[in-house]
């Protein structure tokens, strides 16, 4: 009888020191880039473009990361937008609960999701010699919405499926097609879910590197061409780390607060949209 | 005006017809065109000599992928040995034992865990991982390591698959009927009896198939691994020796290596590789999880 209750409370004991080392682990990390990043942050860093001889430690900044990777990023959340709502809306308005085809799809979606990034930079490198591009905007805007697209139809799709079926059967008995049906009802009523889908694509989109690192290039200059290379903020702080003069990798560890802190603005913003929007959804 | 209702909904179906078959055959594509481009190096050499040969001197044409076959797997069954027991008592205190508040907390912290971008994870074990390993965990084996090694890369890659592992586990823990564990308490099981026969059991095509999505994941990424593991072109043979995983040797050479031929099919086959094992595991995982979700109805 004691046995057991010891038993309980070792494996409850082990328990919660397995979930401490993993929340700790989340702060450590965390913690270590905004110790290391905050006191080789200033605005420089965020205004101004590398100068002559910035990897040796001169003035400058990494806008040209901040600015390439958010149009790049934002481009391929676009591209991907197109992509993503269709494949969502068929499984839910148009097709019969049991198409084989869905199920096909669903199974496709979850393999691309798992597909690691880097060899979406190896694919998207062969569409990109296939179609005569070179590294450009436009290469990345590729891959990364190749990368992002899955993670944004199966978000899209998961809060699709929550839309009640009485919602959809009332839109159709007033008349309605099931086009209409599509982004009327179902749109709306998934609002939230779908923006929240859209941003988690975002943030997942604009920390990766490895799907960028052939395809986009990199560039010292702001440019805003579909056909010139541009900079990104992971590649960016790969490349200021790879120098071997301390000054330069601190601008590193504070690029790396920056981006951490864009992701994290993404990602309250979702939360905070996702409230917002609420209020159209019928419960 | 009927008719042009009607007619946009046709052209609506067939456009979104197209976009779900395009998911499908995109993966084809991937894989198709990954093959076609690898198709140089396969007509050359024979896969054994391939796979298992232990030299990498891509100038002389000698294209053994070994090293780095061993590296990828060395990194990842680290990774993999340290993360998978926490990431399971981690879940299954979150979704068992934890109170509301905590719950509350972890969540979000788990999925903020998630969303951090792998580059910051390499800075991370740039800053924190590598010294520890060079100055406490590698004197104290008696051994001499510049720090960045497979234990490095694991321990990164440990923490990086901590979230996907927890995150579907708890999912699966979900899905298991509270009935179930009532008719357990019922009997006179005490809770951790009542998760270790009935609970666990239940749910352990789930918990797999979460490894297995851990284990994929942390097998395909590129960015951390690169940034700590070493990238030494010799198949490891400690956990503190140096390794050169497959995603590692893709990135660091890619692109400047298109004026050999030979050396860019080697690349894009080392691509084609991830693919298919990716692939594999995936489909594997997505069995698991239909099942769990078709028992627990």
């Amino acid at each position: 009888m004691r046995s057991r209750k010891i038993e309980e409370a070792i494996f409850r004991g082990i328990m919660i020191a397995a979930t401490l080392v993993v929340l700790s682990c989340s702060i450590l990390i965390l913690a270590t880039i905004l110790i290391k990043g905050l006191p080789a942050m200033n605005l420089d860093m965020i205004t101004k473009t590398p100068k002559g001889g910035y990897y040796l430690g001169k003035s400058g900044g990494i806008l040209n990361a901040i600015v390439g990777s958010i149009l790049l990023t934002g481009g391929a959340t676009l591209v991907s937008i197109f992509l993503s709502l269709p494949v969502a809306l068929y499984a839910n308005v148009y097709a019969d609960k049991s198409s084989k085809l869905i199920a096909f799809t669903r199974v496709s979606l979850d393999v691309l999701w798992g597909v690691p990034s880097i060899v979406y930079g190896a694919f998207g490198f062969t569409i990109m010699l296939f179609l005569g591009l070179k590294a450009s905007l436009l290469g990345g805007i590729i891959a990364v919405a190749l990368l992002i697209f899955p993670i944004m139809s199966r978000g899209m799709d998961e809060v699709m499926r929550m839309v009640p079926k009485e919602l959809l059967n009332s839109s159709y008995a007033l008349g309605a097609t099931r086009f209409e049906t599509a982004l009327k009802v179902v749109v709306r009523q998934a609002l939230p879910g779908i923006l929240s889908a859209v941003l988690i694509a975002f943030g997942r989109g604009i920390g990766d590197a490895a799907s960028v690192i052939f395809t986009a290039g990199f560039s010292d200059r702001i440019n805003f061409s579909l056909f010139e290379p541009a900079a990104t903020l992971p590649l960016a702080i790969f490349f200021q780390l790879g120098t071997p003069f301390p000054e330069v990798q601190e601008r590193a560890y504070a690029s790396a607060l920056i981006l951490t802190i864009i992701v994290f603005l993404i990602s309250i913003g979702s939360r905070i949209l996702i409230r917002r929007y609420s209020k159209h959804v019928i419960k | 005006m009927k008719s042009r209702r009607l007619f946009k909904d046709n052209l609506a179906r067939s456009i979104m017809w197209f976009s779900a078959i395009f998911c499908i055959l995109l993966v084809i594509l991937i894989g198709f065109a990954l093959f076609q481009r690898s198709r140089y190096i396969l007509a050359m050499k024979s896969l054994a000599d391939l796979f298992f040969l232990d030299s990498w001197h891509p100038l002389k044409g000698e294209f053994g992928f070994f090293p780095f076959i061993m590296g990828t797997l060395w990194v990842t069954c680290t990774a993999v040995i340290i993360s998978v027991p926490l990431s399971f008592l981690t879940a299954i205190y979150l979704s068992e034992y934890a109170p509301r508040m905590i719950r509350e907390w972890a969540k979000p912290a788990i999925d903020l865990l998630a969303g951090i971008p792998s580059v910051i994870y390499g800075v991370w074990g740039i800053l924190v991982i590598v010294p520890l390993t060079k100055d406490y965990i590698a004197p104290f084996f008696g051994r001499h390591s510049s720090g960045y090694t497979v234990f490095a890369a694991g321990v990164v890659l440990a923490v990086m698959i901590f979230p996907v592992i927890i995150h579907v586990s708890i999912e699966v823990f979900r899905s298991v009927s509270f009935e179930l564990r009532e008719a357990s308490w019922a009997l006179g099981a005490t809770k951790w009896q009542t998760i270790k026969h009935v609970v666990v059991r239940k749910a352990l095509p789930g918990i797999i198939a979460a490894n297995v999505l851990g284990f994929s994941r942390a097998f395909g990424e590129t960015m951390a691994v690169l940034m700590v593991a070493g990238n030494v072109p010799k198949a490891p043979s400690s956990i503190l020796d140096p390794a050169y995983p497959l995603p590692a040797l893709i990135a660091n050479n890619y692109g400047e290596m298109l004026s050999i031929p030979l050396y860019d099919s080697a690349l894009l086959m080392a691509a084609l590789v991830l693919f298919i094992v990716v692939l594999f595991f995936s489909i594997l995982s997505r069995f698991a999880l239909v099942r769990v979700e078709r028992s627990s109805e």
